[in-house]
């Protein structure tokens, strides 16, 4: 039941992408709420930041599916 | 448009939709479901969460507030690239614990609680008329723009079709935890066709009307206005609220866990999926903007419709009512689906296994597809009602919204219950109550008027100013107090109370699902009958299925037949797949009254103790081998029982096949010296007759001797040809007809699928069947004798089933009926106790199979034959 303390490098890096994988809602929250605190800047210009964060963790996601898609791992 | 052409393209695009789910079900019938199962699909049927509301009222909310109708599709977008924490988990647990539904779920977890599975019931089935009504109103809404001459009746024709195609292919396999293969595949059609229609408005839009990009970037800033700009409040609450309703929306819930084939799926899902999103919006501000250019008195809702129409393109604008239409249908047939295996599972389930204490008799299967049916025409008369009552005025996007803070209530108690061992039923039950609660008084009820604003005379009570915060958006002052209240009482409810053992033991099973090593079972201690829960578990899961897995459990203990030994960890097993078709509260509500018997004790629960969990694991490992043993001894100790019963038989039967050879020997030899000597000629031939009778028992005998030994050589040879099954069966009931020809036997067949054909020896069969309907003469002692003869095909061949109403075999004797000179009882019917070790050896020789059929309420034999 124990479990390693200290990793491979590959495990370890695989790891790290779990932890990326969680983080990934909080840091795209982050950016979806940076409209609030831009002094206001216009609809047009407001929608095409909007839609480029989405389009960039919309990439991020795909990226990191080819690493971790297949996983069915326990939780570390 | 004429209304009568509208209603004619409607019609055929459902029966275009049918042919697909029927397609599919034919498809995932004959095992060919690759791509029908494939991530992509899947997807797609996620795109249930963009309803009517969504294609046509994010342009309308455009263009009262600008970027705000985006925070709907924001929430999911992050729920969904974060699969990984949460969504993965969520799947995980519904696949493992056979989850039919988020109210299932949420029962599962605290403990197999039905109370918190009603109120998570009723919590949606509010929640989400309002919601169905929306849908139908929109249709309505869109055929209105088309026909000038508007018809009554529209949205009754549209509730009575769409109730119609979801009893259709949502409820052809009471499994709800199997996928619904039809549907789904309906559904990810109808998502393309969404897609398609708003994104060729889009491009019409931006490059047919517009100048392109940088031109519509021009009048999007012209346009701007002064009520756009961002509201932080708002921005931030509804981008939560669209999260929590991603993943506590039951039809939601129902295409992302319950019909997930494939937990891989939701990794492609979790980039897929917000990029449809993104899809279809990315053209919702251009089109607001174009539309209030174009038609400044139109109603924005329907700018998607009316900017083509009003351009002359009525192609397009067809291909936009189509795709609104799909959004519409989709979301309700699911929504359906979803809240009747709830109020069918949650609340007509238990009343009924209440009233009528169904593990002793009646068919669940029929009662439980009956009460998804009406459920499911329920749910859609409920949303018609609230349609015409509400008389369809308000803008679409309020209502939705409305429901999403409905179903938020969920989510404490859910994701608290995935992360938190401590979270304990009273814990939810609180939390849902006030959450819900408080929900109705501030923001369903005033809704429609149902509620005066001055909270009666009291101050503080007011229901858009509760605890005097004024000034508040009502839609977030409603969010952030349910919310609020909710996890305070759903964190003090779970910290003050204890839990019981079984909620424990879920809450573990739960917590650690990613832990792979298995917690004690739900059932430690004594066991039932196995028999019992075999008829038990042949009236929910059909008798297929449940002998299907019966026999593979028996087989995997290492047992021939259909009846495993009933240790915890098959009743577990046996529990999950009953939960499948009627929830888990009631599938433990039934095996606990066959077992008779509390589930779990505290005593049996100091194995979750983390502290002494690997103590108590060696020991569970230790304790495990010892009934491993146990069972092996016992096996043994039968084998030789079997062995010395034999001896004794053989004894026994050389004894009597002794008897029997001189009992006619010794009449033979009696007359045949009576008639050396002188006898009239009456008495010669009467004598002779005898003498010819009792010749004829002995070859009787001799025969079957005879043809047991040449069987058992293997030397038996074979005239194989084709034949119809059903001839073989006539033949033999014709030959056994001479058996007890007096004793009235009715025999219940089924022509049609006796019609197959066999490649096989005729008279070999024959000689089986004969032997069988011959026992079931003989030996079914009911006042009524009745034998019903059922023919399936199945694993490649064909079973006939021979099945009477009289007592049966009894368990200890079943071992050993189809050894040579068994004999049941000693009554004096006529036999040589050969027939059954005869059939076995033909059956062998044929390639087959014969055994004997425990749990059908008489005796019942299975004879399996290679096609």
């Amino acid at each position: 039941m124990k479990r390693p303390l200290f990793l491979a490098r590959g495990p370890y890096r695989r790891r790290r992408l779990r932890d990326a994988a969680r983080i990934l809602p909080f840091a795209g929250a982050v950016l979806f709420l940076m409209p609030l605190l831009w002094p206001s800047r216009g609809t047009g210009l407001n929608g095409l930041y909007m839609l480029a964060v989405w389009l960039g963790l919309v990439a991020v996601a795909a990226v990191l599916r080819l690493w971790l898609g297949d996983e069915s791992g326990p939780e570390d | 448009m004429p209304f009568n052409l509208l209603v004619l393209s409607c019609v055929s695009y459902v029966v275009f939709l049918f042919l697909v789910a029927f397609i599919a079900e034919r498809r995932a019938a004959a095992g060919k479901v690759r791509w029908l199962r494939s991530p992509l699909v899947y997807t797609l049927s996620l795109s249930i969460y963009c309803t009517a509301w969504t294609f046509y009222g994010a342009v309308g909310s455009a263009a009262a507030s600008g970027l705000e109708f985006m925070t709907i599709y924001m929430g999911p977008t992050l729920v969904f690239v974060g699969w990984w924490g949460l969504l993965r988990k969520l799947v995980r647990i519904g696949r493992q614990q056979r989850v039919t539904s988020i109210a299932d779920l949420i029962s599962s977890r605290y403990g197999k609680s039905n109370l918190l599975g009603v109120a998570v019931t009723l919590i949606s089935v509010v929640a989400a008329t309002p919601y169905i009504a929306l849908q139908l109103q929109s249709v309505v809404l869109s055929f209105g723009v088309f026909a000038a001459d508007d018809r009554e009746g529209t949205a009754l024709w549209v509730a009575i079709g769409l109730a119609l195609f979801t009893v259709l292919f949502g409820t052809r396999n009471l499994d709800a935890n199997e996928r619904h293969t039809g549907v789904v595949t309906a559904i990810a059609v109808e998502a393309v066709v969404k897609l398609a229609a708003a994104l060729a408005v889009g491009v019409f839009v931006v490059w047919g009307i517009a100048g392109g990009p940088s031109d519509i970037l021009a009048r999007i800033t012209a346009a701007d206005r002064p009520e756009w700009a961002l509201e932080p409040a708002r921005w931030a609450g509804l981008t939560f609220a669209s999260a929590a309703a991603v993943i506590c929306l039951p039809r939601m819930f129902q295409v992302l866990v319950v019909e997930n084939a494939d937990e891989t799926h939701l990794a492609t899902a979790g980039w897929a999926f917000p990029l449809y999103l993104l899809g279809m919006s990315v053209f919702v501000i251009p089109i607001a903007v174009v539309g209030l250019e174009m038609l400044p008195d139109g109603n924005p809702d329907l700018f998607v419709l009316t900017i083509p129409l009003e351009a002359g393109r009525g192609d397009l604008a067809m291909l936009a009512f189509l795709g609104g239409f799909s959004s519409a249908t989709s979301m309700v047939i699911v929504a359906a689906i979803a809240l009747a295996t709830m109020l069918s599972n949650h609340i007509v389930m238990p009343i009924w296994l209440g009233l009528m204490r169904p593990a002793v008799s009646g068919d669940v299967r029929r009662v439980v597809l009956l009460s998804r049916r009406l459920s499911i025409a329920g749910v859609l008369a409920l949303g018609y009602a609230y349609f015409r009552l509400s008389g369809g005025g308000e803008a679409l996007a309020s209502i939705g919204l409305i429901s999403f803070v409905g179903v938020a209530q969920v989510l404490p108690a859910l994701v608290g219950g995935l992360f938190w061992r401590g979270a304990t039923r009273v814990g939810a039950a609180v939390g849902l109550t006030l959450g819900a609660a408080v929900w109705m008084y501030t923001l369903f009820l005033p809704s429609f008027g149902a509620i005066s604003a001055d909270g009666f005379g009291i101050g503080w009570l007011r229901p858009h100013a509760l605890f005097g915060t004024e000034g508040m958006d009502p839609l977030l002052h409603a969010l952030f107090w349910s919310l609020i209240l909710n996890v305070a009482g759903f964190c003090a409810g779970s910290i003050l109370s204890f839990p019981s053992p079984m909620e424990r033991l879920q809450g573990a099973a739960f917590v650690g699902v990613f832990d792979t090593a298995p917690g004690p079972s739900g059932w430690a201690g004594g066991a039932p009958e196995a028999e019992d829960l075999l008829v038990m578990a042949q009236r929910i899961l059909g008798e297929e299925t449940a002998l299907t897995l019966f026999q593979a459990e028996a087989r995997a203990q290492g047992r021939a037949g259909y009846l495993p030994d009933p240790t915890p960890a098959f009743l577990e097993r046996l529990e999950r797949r009953l939960a499948g078709a009627v929830g888990a509260a009631t599938a433990h509500a039934m095996i606990f009254q066959v077992a008779g018997r509390a589930a779990v004790t505290v005593a049996d629960l100091m194995a979750v103790a983390d502290e002494a969990a690997q103590i108590m694991e060696y020991s569970a490992r230790l304790e495990s081998q010892r009934q491993e043993l146990t069972r092996t001894a016992a096996a043994l100790r039968d084998a030789n029982a079997k062995l010395t019963r034999l001896a004794e038989q053989k004894d026994a039967f050389l004894g009597q096949i002794s008897h029997e050879l001189r009992t006619p020997m010794t009449s033979i030899l009696a007359f045949s010296e009576i008639l050396m000597g002188d006898v009239a000629p009456e008495d010669a031939r009467r004598q002779a007759g005898i003498i010819h009778a009792e010749a004829i028992r002995l070859t009787r005998l001799l025969d079957d001797l005879l043809d047991l030994s040449v069987l058992e050589s293997g030397q038996v040879k074979l005239h194989v040809s084709d034949v119809r099954l059903r001839a073989v069966l006539d033949r033999a009931l014709a030959a056994a007809e001479h058996v007890r020809p007096r004793h009235d036997l009715t025999v219940f067949r089924d022509s049609g699928a006796e019609a197959l054909v066999l490649r096989t020896d005729p008279d070999r069969l024959a000689q089986v069947f004969i032997n069988l309907i011959a026992n079931a003469r003989k030996y079914c002692d009911a006042a009524d004798p009745q034998l019903r003869i059922v023919v399936r095909a199945q694993d490649g061949g064909v079973t006939v089933d021979f099945i009477d109403n009289g007592r049966g075999i009894p368990r200890p004797a079943q071992a050993s009926i189809f050894e040579k000179f068994a004999r049941l009882d000693e009554s004096g019917q006529a036999g040589t106790g050969l027939g059954l070790a005869i059939c076995r050896e033909v059956m062998m020789s044929l390639g087959g199979t014969i055994a004997y059929l425990p749990g059908q309420g008489g005796a019942a034999f299975r004879v399996w034959l290679p096609l």
